[in-house]
Formats: structure tokens, sequence, C-alpha cells
């Protein structure tokens, strides 16, 4: 009844209601709608200034000073400290930022950077550097020998603390010796020093290096909000190269998801490491860099349980194993095989012709299997961190393959912390499939770890052989001599199949198109001073 | 005074009891914070180091009540991956989830409310099928999942809003509302939907009931009836549903927050849980504790107000 009478009243003023707060809500649309197409305008605007700035700095000789790059960053930044933050995806952000006396370009090489020049004493034990002329630090003030002996004596530890870095125990002292140069005195000779001299120099009289970050890099910090943002800007008293683009936002992705919405929606212009489904599904709007991580992804195997103590069995598994394979179902092809413990990027040290020690041979495999006592095949674990997608895949791949000689491989997924203290540090696993990558630009960055009693030899390698060409490499002097040595040990690595070696994983690198001059480095860099916009 | 007293010390005791469990989490969890910050590289003579100089090393309660002591005193700590002080970090992320909360709040009474009305006023008309049927696709779905759907449609394809386009409130207040309201309405819909149905129901009974004859007999019209008489009683049940509705959207932005890439309070707590930094983690959900137990204590407290013949049990 009372139904009835609302229905013959049809009320006018309720339907004002709907109305007004339709009106409202659609009114919240539009004013919405026309902030964000400003938003996308102001974008094209950038985008148009910046040809025309571009065009203008032809006549001008000057380089295009109005424009604006955001990078997308998977992981936040560890902390503002340059000494203290070792996340690989941190050290990347601050090669714009911080230099070390040398620095590293695209093609492996370590060049002056603080330093404008150095050498090296014949019994490669003193290290000497000149100061660069008029180099001066984000804050104004100029870099001097005192900020040197600070920086690197604050990795060494000195005040009866351990050494942030562990190559740094090696360094007896940092002596001054003029205004301009300054020396570093090995306790013994070690002729790849110099790749562990790439740490930041931060000046000595900034008290809070853990908030106020100041370095000689091309780019300036500006601030940062935790899982929001990273902001730097071109540091125009900068002794090289001055950046192109005036400022740069790394922007926190975390969201693996939301990363093709996000670069199409244009919220950034940069993504590295997406993946080849990611890469494909981007528009016109975008180049996609194929390069490399520069990383050593095997099957490692813990050498010192059953059955992967004996070489057979280890041998057995490289033969059944076809990286090949393994690259066309992970990444539809792209990737490039490695055959031992070293990636492509080092030219100087990696060996292709390791690649072909097992071709894949399934009568082989098998025989050995039968040899070591394994006719039937067995069981085992392979324990892979569930947050890198490429090594749970490559894990499954391996899977599959080894079925035809009948090895039972069951895959485990864990939390990385998880991995990080089963696997890693307490080396409780049978095997595992992970990417190693090299801190410095040198061999030993990836070979040391396989020396018997390193503190890194999570898969339990031990070779008498290998610790004598190890040893004869470090101590070596002469550069051709310590590279054959390091071969060495490269090639003893894949015949006693230390672990099934697969492939360094290709990587994709998305820029918008309205930016070019995007480079790979054999290290992880992401180099934003060498990008500039396109025209 | 008493039964308010007791309710004071459960409060006390629930927060201590939270905390506890937090910690004893960490303590099971795998992943060593000194590792976490130091990287695989880091010698184990360092991480020791590291290790003796954070405290870990200490006996269990001996961490614990270190932590709760300087917590009690207002000190949160500092953050092991950001090296700031905790309160400062938690303190700038707190707006941005909180306005979406709020934004989703106002959302869901200014549609809702309307919509609760026409469906009533015009039951079974085709009006009222039209949004029953779409409250119940509404519901359906998930808030993550509408999120999706709302960055496809209204960011992708109208290009309404840039998805990921974040901007903070310290830089832009109108860009940052601008950006919030489409994960709000994310969070919105379902608690539309479902004030929506609880409206038209209660608008229902109400109608049905002998005062609503007595107001018609006394010659007011339809709308006088409904706005001055029905309404009112009507809206008593949909307030108490908004009420906990509220607090339940603040916690539902947890999930939206990672659909729309917002940089707000859930994001810190769960980068936080997986760098091992229990001092953020600590009190972020000492925070959220801290809420939902005074919420719950207020409404014991003004239930007891309203209505003494509830016992102290």
């Amino acid at each position: 009844m009372i139904k009835r009478s609302f229905m013959k009243k049809k009320g006018t003023s309720l339907l004002m209601v709907v109305l007004t707060t339709l009106t409202i809500a659609l009114s919240g649309c539009s004013s919405d709608k026309a902030g964000d197409s400003a938003n996308v305008s102001e974008a094209t605007e950038t985008g148009t200034e910046a040809v025309t700035e571009t065009q203008t700095a032809d006549a001008t000789q000057e380089t295009d000073n109005l424009s604006k790059l955001i990078v997308g960053i998977p992981q936040d930044i560890d902390g503002l400290d340059p000494h203290n933050a070792t996340g690989a995806g941190t050290r990347e952000v601050f090669y714009n930022i911080f230099e070390g006396l040398v620095k590293a370009d695209e093609n492996g090489n370590l060049n002056p950077a603080v330093a404008s020049d150095y050498t090296i004493s014949d019994d490669s034990t003193v290290y000497s550097f000149t100061l660069r002329d008029g180099i001066k630090f984000h804050d104004g003030s100029p870099v001097t020998v005192e900020d040197i002996k600070y920086s690197l004596e604050r990795n060494m530890g000195v005040d009866g603390g351990e050494p942030l870095i562990k190559a740094y125990s090696k360094i007896d002292s940092v002596n001054i010796i003029d205004d301009k140069n300054v020396e570093i005195v090995l306790k013994e000779a070690d002729s790849d020093f110099l790749t562990q001299l790439t740490v930041a120099i931060i000046p000595a009289s900034n008290e809070h290096p853990e908030t106020t970050p100041i370095g000689t890099g091309p780019y300036k910090y500006v601030s940062s909000s935790p899982q929001e943002n990273f902001i730097v800007t071109r540091f125009d008293d900068y002794w090289g190269q001055p950046a192109y683009i005036k400022d740069v936002v790394f922007k926190i992705e975390s969201n693996m998801d939301a990363i093709v919405m996000d670069l199409e929606g244009g919220s950034i212009d940069m993504m590295a490491r997406v993946t080849s489904t990611q890469a494909a599904q981007l528009s016109d709007k975008f180049e996609v860099y194929e390069g490399t991580m520069n990383l050593v992804q095997a099957l490692y195997l813990n050498n010192d349980v059953k059955p992967f103590d004996d070489v057979r069995v280890r041998q057995a598994l490289c033969y059944a194993v076809n990286p090949q394979e393994i690259m066309d179902f992970v990444s539809d092809g792209a990737g490039t095989e490695v055959g031992s413990a070293m990636f492509p990027a080092f030219t100087k040290y990696f060996m292709p012709e390791l690649n072909d020690t097992y071709n894949t041979d399934v009568d082989k495999a098998k025989a050995l299997l039968a040899e070591a006592g394994y006719p039937d095949g067995f069981e085992f674990t392979i324990t892979v961190a569930s947050n890198y997608g490429q090594h749970v895949d490559t894990a499954q791949v391996i899977a599959e393959e080894l079925k035809a000689i009948g090895v039972n491989a069951k895959i485990q997924e864990i939390e990385w912390n998880s991995w990080v203290s089963d696997v890693y540090t307490d080396r409780k696993f049978e095997a595992t499939v992970v990417g190693i990558d090299a801190s410095t630009l040198s061999a030993s960055a990836l070979l040391s770890r396989y020396v018997s009693d390193s503190g890194k030899n999570f898969v339990n390698f031990k070779s008498d052989a290998y610790d004598a060409a190890y040893a004869n490499a470090q101590s070596s002097n002469d550069d051709a001599t310590k590279t054959e040595y390091y071969k060495e040990c490269e090639t003893i690595l894949s015949q006693e199949a230390a672990s099934v070696y697969i492939q360094d994983l290709p990587e994709f690198v998305v820029l918008n198109k309205k930016f070019t001059g995007y480079k790979f480095f054999p290290l992880y860099v992401q180099d934003i001073a060498s990008i500039k916009p396109a025209n | 005074m008493k039964y308010t007293l007791k309710k004071f010390v459960s409060m006390i005791v629930t927060l201590v009891v939270v905390s506890l469990c937090v910690f004893l989490a960490f303590n099971v969890l795998p992943g060593d914070p000194a590792v976490r910050m130091l990287g695989l590289e880091a010698s184990p003579e360092l991480i020791a180091q590291t290790r003796e100089q954070m405290g870990l090393n200490d006996p269990f309660l001996v961490r614990y009540f270190r932590w709760f002591i300087a917590f009690v005193q207002g000190d949160f700590g500092t953050s092991y991956s950001y090296s700031v002080p905790v309160a400062g970090l938690v303190a700038n992320k707190i707006p941005i989830t909180l306005t979406m909360g709020l934004m989703a709040f106002v959302i869901t009474v200014l549609i809702s409310i309307p919509l609760g009305i026409v469906t009533a006023k015009y039951e079974n008309g085709i009006l009222d099928r039209i949004i029953n049927v779409s409250n119940q696709i509404v519901m359906a779905i998930p808030p993550f999942f509408s999120g999706i759907l709302i960055t496809f449609v209204f960011g992708l394809i109208l290009r309404i809003f840039t998805p990921g386009g974040f901007v903070s409130y310290t830089e832009d207040m109108g860009r940052f509302v601008r950006y919030l309201f489409f994960p709000s309405l994310a969070v919105a819909l379902p608690k539309i939907s479902m004030t929506v149905k609880m409206l038209r129901g209660s608008l229902i009974d109400e109608a049905a009931k002998d005062y609503t004859r007595t107001a018609y007999s006394r010659g007011n019209n339809t709308n006088g009836v409904l706005y001055r008489h029905v309404l009112k009683n009507a809206m008593i049940p949909v307030i108490t549903f908004l009420g906990m509705a509220l607090a339940d959207m603040v916690a539902g932005s947890i999930v939206i927050e990672q659909v729309f890439s917002i940089p707000g309070i859930s994001r810190i707590l769960l980068t936080s849980i997986s760098n091992r930094d229990y001092p953020v983690v600590e009190a972020i959900i000492m925070g959220i504790a801290v809420i939902v137990i005074v919420v719950n204590f207020l409404v014991d407290v003004i239930y007891r107000i309203v209505d003494p013949r509830i016992g102290i049990e």
C-alpha cells in the first residue's frame, strides 16, 4: 500500500536527489578527467619542449635543459649511505650519484674518476692516485685527499670494526703524499685491487651520510620517500660529460604486474629487467633493448650431499640438461649459454668452448649414472626462491629434461629470506637454481667462491687443482698469466661439473621512444647520464 | 566506572599480547635482519659485528622488553632498511591510507543512500530491479579485481587517469586527491551495494509499520512520510553498518594500494615484513591494533551508557 502510494506520487524531489548525486559523482569524474588530461598534455608538452629545446640546443651548442625521466625500479633503495647500501638495485642507482677513484664504463674498463690518473707499482702492492683538478662534491665543496683517505678508511673499518668490504682487509695503509696525491699500500700483492676502488668517495665533513648523501657523480640527490621514489637532479659542476636529462625520478614499482599498465599509461618512461612477455605487450611507443643480465644461472648442486658428491652423477646431469631448450621455454630463445662460472660480458675471461664440454647426450648420461651406481636414477629436490620467476621456470624445464634419464626432480619453492638462510648460508639443500652476479669487474668476483674454504662456497665444491690455479691467478702480477690461470679455473669447474651451468639470462630494458641512448654495462649499473631525448 | 576500568585493562593486555606475537613471529621466521642489511657478499665477521651492534644476539625476552619499554616511552626505534626513525616514516604514510579510507566512505554514503531510497520507493519497479541485479554483481567482485578493471577501463582505454601516476600530498594536494578517487571507488563499490541492499530492506520494513499509516492519516504526503519518519528510523541499522564499514575500508585499502601502486601504509608494511625490518612492522601493527581496540572499547562504553542493562561479565 505504501509502495503503491510511493509509486503514484513519483516524487520529483526524489528524482532530484538522485540527479544531484549523479551530478556530483559525474562532476567528480569530469574534474578528474580534466586534471589528468592536463597531465597527459603536460607529458606531451615536456616531450615537445624537449624537442624544441634540442633544436635550440643545436643552435646554441648547449645540451638540453628541460627534461624529466621517470625510471621504474623494482625495489626500494636500501639506505642512502653508499658504503652501507649493498642491494644490487641500490648500487645501480647510486652509480649516477657516487664515484670512486675509478669508475666502470660500458665496456668493462675502469676509467679514472675522482682520481685523474693512477699508477700501480710493479709488485702490485702500492696503488698511487692523483686527485682530479677542480673536482667538486654536490654541496659545492672541493674534493680533497683527506676525503679519499676518509672514504677508504671507513670501508676498511678502522677503529677496530670489521671491514665493510672484505677485500679492504688487504689494505695496510692509505697515505696522503701531498694535497694532490694519495697512495694505497697493500699487505700483499693484488693486481686486481683496482676493481675494488670503485667505492664511493664521500666528504669527510658530512656527519650524516645516512640521511644526506653527497657524492661527485653526474646527478645529485634531491629527495626520497620510502616505497615511493628517489629523486635526483643534474649536477651542473660535474667534472665530466654532463648528463642530458635534468630531472630523474626513480619510482619504486613493487607490483610487477602493474608495470605494463604503468608504462603504457605514461607514469614511467623506463624499466629494466622486464620479462620477454612484458616487452612483447608494450606498444610501439617503447624501444626494447635486449642485453644480458650478467650473471651465471645454473642448477647449483650441493657437492657434499649424495648423490652429487660423485662427479659422474654431476656430469650425467650436465649431459641431460639442454640449455637451449631452457632458453626456448623460458624466454623465447633469448639468453646466452655458459659452460662455466663466467658470463660472456667478461670477454677477456669467458671461454665459449666450454659450452661444448657436455652436449646433450641422454645415453652417455644414463651410462654415467649406471657407472656411479644409479642405473635406475634417483630423486632429489630443487629448492628455488619463489620471487624469481625465471629460475622457477628453469627448474621446471630441468625437471622435465631429467625424466629422460630416470632422475626425478621435485621442485620446492621457498621465500627469498628462507632461501638465503637455508640454501646460501646454512647450505642445507640438494640443488637450487639461481643466478650469481659479479660485484666488481674482476674474474675473482665470480671464481673466488669455488675455493674449497671460501665462505661463499655454498655448493661445497672441493678441488685441490682449482685451489692451486686460483692461488696462482691471485699471486701473479702479469695480466696474461693471470688470465690463463683464471681460464684454468673455469676449465676445472666445467670438467668437474661443479654445477650444471646454464646461461646468462637475457635482459630486456624498455625505454619510451621520447628518449634514446640506453647502454648495457657488464655490472649492475643504470647509467642515466647517457640517456638523452630523442629528436 | 569499574566496567570502563576493566575494559581498559583488557585493552592493554591485548596490545601486549599482539606485540609479543609479532616479536615471536619474527623470532621464528627465517631471515636475519643483519644479512638482509649487509647483503650476501658480507663477511661472517661483519655480520656478527652488526648483529652485536643491533642487539640481535640478546635473549628473546631481553630484546622484547627493550623494545617494549622504548615503545611505551614513545620511541618506536629506527628502521633497519631506511635508517630513519620509524615514527616519521610511518607518520608520512598515514595521511595517504587514511585519505583513501575516508574518500571511500564519503563515496559510499553519497551514492548508496540515494540509491537505497530509490530502490525502496520504487520497489519491484524497473529501476529497482536494475539496481538489485547490479548490486549482486558488484558485491561479488572483490575490490582488487574491480581495481584492475577500473585501471584498465578508466586508465588505459578512457585515459581519465594515469595508472601508477600517484602524486604525494606533499607535492600537490589536488592531484593527490584526484588520483585517489578511483582507488577509493574500488574500495567503496562492494560497500555501496551492501549499504543499498540494507537501506532498501530497512526502509521497506519501516514502511510496513503502524506508525507509517498513522503518519499518512495525519495528512502527510509520501515524501513527508518518507523523509520525516520512515528514513529516520530506517537509517539506524545503516549507520551502525557504515561505522563498521569505515574501519573495514581503511583495512581494505591495503590490497588496493598494491593494485594502484600507492605508497601508503600497506606498501611499507609488506616490504618491511620481507626485509625483516621489525621495528617498522611492530609500529604499524600496533597502530592497527590500537585503532581496532580503541574503536571496540568506545563502542562498548557507548553501549553501556545507552543501555545500562549491559552488565559486567
